[in-house]
C-alpha cells in the first residue's frame, strides 16, 4: 500500500486467491493521462520446470497435470507430444482421436464454468455466479451440467476427471470400448442443444464498445480446428512451424511481477478463444459456423468482451466433435505405443482452453528429464491484458476506487486469466504523479 | 445414500495447502466401509457432485484467516454460510465457502455440512507440512475420526 499524498490515490480492494500469488494492479496517472500499467496476475510454473529435472519421464504427465487444476489434459497433452518428438514417436489413428476428444472435454468443462459462473454475471449485473443462481437457478443448472458433460469425458478417457492418471507417453494406460463411448452419446446430445442456446443467449448480451488492435496467435491446421497438431500462426502473417516458437516469441522479465512477459516482434499478442476462432473459424463444421452466423457478429472479433461469445462457440464446437469422434471409433489394437528412450529435445505446443502452451524438454540416455520449459497461455497473454487495461482504464479514472477496480477485473476476465475466478482478486493502487 | 461422507481438499505441490488431501488419505485407512472418503485436489463447482448422495459431509480443508498456523476451526456449514474469505482459492475454480452457498442456493447442500479448516503458515509451491500444520494434521484426523463415531452411535440410538 503506498502512501496518501494530495495527488495519490490508492486503492485496495481485497485479497485475491492466496495460491497462486496476490494479483495486483497498479496504474500511475499524471495529469489525468495514464503512465504505467503494472499487471502482476500470475505466476509462472517455474518451480515444476525445477521439479520435473532429475524425474522419469513417465511421470511426467501426472506431475505436470497438477500445473494447473482445470485444464490439466492441457499440460499432459503438451508434455506427452514434446517426449514423443524426442522418441520418434507419433499418435495416429484411434489414439489420436481419442486425445482430441479427451481435450474436447477438458474445453467444454472448462469454457462451461467460465461463460456461466464467471463472466456471465458481469453480463447480466450480479456480484458473483452464486448471487446469479439465486433469481437464475435454471441458468446456473444449465451450466453446471454442461460442465459435467465436460468432465464425463475426462473421466471416461483420464480415469479421474481431476488429474488424468491414464494419459501417458505413447498413448493411455486403459482405452475405452465404443459402447462405454456410447454411453456419453445422450448426454452429449442434450449438451450440443444446450451448447446452441448459450451461443444465442451470450450473443445477446450488452456489450461495451471497445476494439483494442489484436495481434492474434493460435495454432493452425489445415484439416481441422486445432488441438493437438498444427503450425503456429499469427494475424501478422507468421506461421511457422512449432519447432521455431522460441526463435519468434521471446520472454523477458518485468520489474514489478514475477511473470515474464512474452512478446512477437517485441509487441504483446492474444492467445486463446478469440485468437483461435479468428484464425480458425473457416475449419469449423457447417451447423458450427451457422450457428455463429446467426449471431450476426463480423469476424475478426475483436472486441475482448466477445470472448464469451468465443467460447461459447468453442464449446458447440467441442461436442460436435465429440459425437463425431464417438461415432467414427473403432478401439485400437493396442492402448499406447511402445516406448523406446532416445536422448534429445522435443518441442511441442497444444490448444489449452486458455491458448497456446508450450513445452520443451530435454532427456537423458535413462530417460530422466535434464531440461524443461514450459510457457502458459496466461503467461503470453499479461502483456496484451496490460494494453486493453491502458486503453480501457481512461473511462473509468472518474469514479470511484471501487467502481475503478471492479471494471478492471470484468476487463481482466475477459481473458480467463488463471486467477480470474475469486470474483474479487485485484489489489488495484491508481498513483497520481507529481511533476 | 451414503451416510457419512469425509472430502479432503488440498493439493500436494503447496505446501500447507495440502492438508485436506492428506488428512483424507490417512482417514481413507482408518475408517470402515460405511464411510466414503474423497481425496480432492480441486475446489470448485465439482463440490457439489462430491457431496451429492451423502446425509452427512466432514470436509478439511486448509484455511488462511490469520490465527496461529495448526489452529482447527469446525465450521456448521448446514444452517449458515461460512465466511467466504476464510478458504484457500484455488484460482481455477470459486472457493470451498462459495461452492457451499452455491449448493445451499440450487437446493443440494446435504443436510449436514461440517467444515474443518486447518490454519496454514505457508502455501507456496513446496512439497513439505510446516511443523505446526503437520501437527495439525494428525490431531484432525482424530477429531474427524471422533466426529464419526459420536455420529454413528446417536443415529443408532435414535
Amino acid at each position: 500500500m503506498s502512501q496518501e499524498t494530495p495527488r495519490t490515490r490508492t486503492i485496495a480492494v481485497g485479497a485475491i486467491a492466496r495460491v497462486e500469488g496476490e494479483g495486483a494492479l497498479r496504474v500511475t496517472v499524471k495529469d489525468g493521462t495514464i503512465q504505467d500499467v503494472e499487471l502482476k496476475i500470475f505466476e509462472p510454473p517455474r518451480f515444476f520446470e525445477a521439479f520435473l529435472q532429475g524425474r522419469h519421464y513417465e511421470e511426467v504427465p501426472d506431475i505436470v497435470a497438477r500445473i494447473c487444476g482445470i485444464c490439466p489434459v492441457a499440460y499432459q497433452m503438451s508434455a506427452v507430444h514434446a517426449i514423443e518428438q524426442i522418441f520418434g514417436l507419433h499418435v495416429d489413428g484411434a489414439l489420436r482421436d481419442l486425445r482430441r476428444l479427451i481435450y474436447c472435454g477438458e474445453w467444454i468443462e472448462s469454457h462451461a464454468l467460465h461463460v456461466f459462473m464467471l463472466q456471465a454475471p458481469d453480463f447480466l449485473g450480479y456480484e458473483s455466479g452464486i448471487a446469479m443462481a439465486k433469481d437464475h437457478a435454471s441458468l446456473v443448472t444449465r451450466g453446471l451440467r454442461l460442465k459435467k458433460a465436460g468432465n464425463a469425458i475426462m473421466t471416461l478417457l483420464g480415469g479421474r476427471s481431476v488429474h488424468p492418471v491414464s494419459v501417458k507417453v505413447g498413448g493411455f494406460s486403459r482405452v475405452p470400448l465404443r459402447r462405454e463411448l456410447d454411453v456419453l452419446k445422450n448426454e452429449l446430445l442434450w449438451a450440443r442443444d444446450a451448447a446452441v442456446e448459450t451461443v444465442r443467449w451470450v450473443a445477446g448480451f450488452e456489450y461495451p464498445e471497445f476494439t483494442p488492435d489484436h495481434t492474434c496467435v493460435a495454432l493452425c491446421h489445415p484439416d481441422e480446428y486445432p488441438f493437438n497438431e498444427g503450425r503456429i500462426v499469427a494475424g501478422t502473417g507468421l506461421d511457422i512451424s512449432v519447432d521455431e516458437f522460441e526463435r519468434h516469441f521471446s520472454e523477458h522479465q518485468v520489474s514489478y511481477s514475477n511473470a515474464l512477459h512474452c512478446t512477437l516482434q517485441g509487441a504483446p499478442y492474444l492467445v486463446g478463444p478469440l485468437a483461435r476462432v479468428n484464425l480458425n473459424h473457416d475449419r469449423f463444421p457447417h451447423a458450427v459456423k451457422q450457428v455463429l452466423a446467426d449471431t450476426g457478429l463480423s469476424l475478426p472479433l475483436r472486441n475482448p468482451f466477445h470472448g464469451i461469445v468465443a467460447r461459447s462457440i468453442e464449446i458447440l464446437y467441442a461436442l460436435e466433435e465429440s459425437l463425431r469422434l464417438i461415432d467414427r471409433y473403432e478401439s485400437p489394437s493396442a492402448p499406447s505405443l511402445p516406448v523406446t528412450v532416445r536422448v534429445g529435445t522435443g518441442i511441442a505446443c497444444t490448444e489449452a482452453p486458455r491458448g497456446i502452451l508450450y513445452h520443451r524438454y530435454r532427456v537423458d540416455g535413462d530417460g530422466v528429464i535434464r531440461e524443461a520449459k514450459i510457457v502458459p497461455p496466461t503467461s503470453q497473454n499479461q502483456g496484451r491484458i496490460e494494453q486493453d487495461l491502458r486503453l480501457f482504464l481512461p473511462r473509468v479514472l472518474d469514479r470511484s476506487n471501487e467502481e475503478a477496480a471492479l471494471a478492471c477485473e470484468r476487463v481482466i476476465r475477459c481473458y480467463d486469466p488463471c486467477i480470474s475466478c475469486a470474483t474479487h482478486f485485484l489489489n488495484l493502487e491508481i498513483a497520481q504523479v507529481k511533476e | 445414500m451414503q451416510a457419512i461422507r469425509i472430502i479432503g481438499l488440498g493439493n500436494e505441490f503447496r505446501g500447507d495447502d495440502a492438508v485436506g488431501l492428506l488428512a483424507a488419505i490417512r482417514l481413507q485407512e482408518r475408517v470402515g466401509n460405511h464411510v466414503d472418503v474423497i481425496e480432492a485436489e480441486s475446489v470448485g463447482v465439482e463440490l457439489l457432485d462430491m457431496m451429492k448422495g451423502a446425509e452427512t459431509v466432514l470436509l478439511i480443508d486448509a484455511v488462511c484467516s490469520g490465527q496461529v498456523p495448526g489452529t482447527i476451526h469446525r465450521l456448521d456449514a448446514s444452517s449458515r454460510p461460512v465466511a467466504l474469505g476464510l478458504f484457500r482459492r484455488s484460482t481455477h475454480a470459486i472457493g470451498v465457502g462459495e461452492a457451499l452457498e452455491l449448493a445451499r442456493t440450487l437446493g443440494v447442500l446435504p443436510s449436514k455440512v461440517i467444515v474443518y479448516g486447518v490454519e496454514a503458515e505457508k502455501i507456496d509451491i513446496g512439497h513439505l507440512l510446516s511443523p505446526a500444520v503437520d501437527q495439525a494434521l494428525h490431531k484432525v484426523v482424530e477429531l474427524v475420526l471422533r466426529e464419526i463415531e459420536t455420529h454413528v452411535c446417536t443415529n443408532s440410538i435414535s
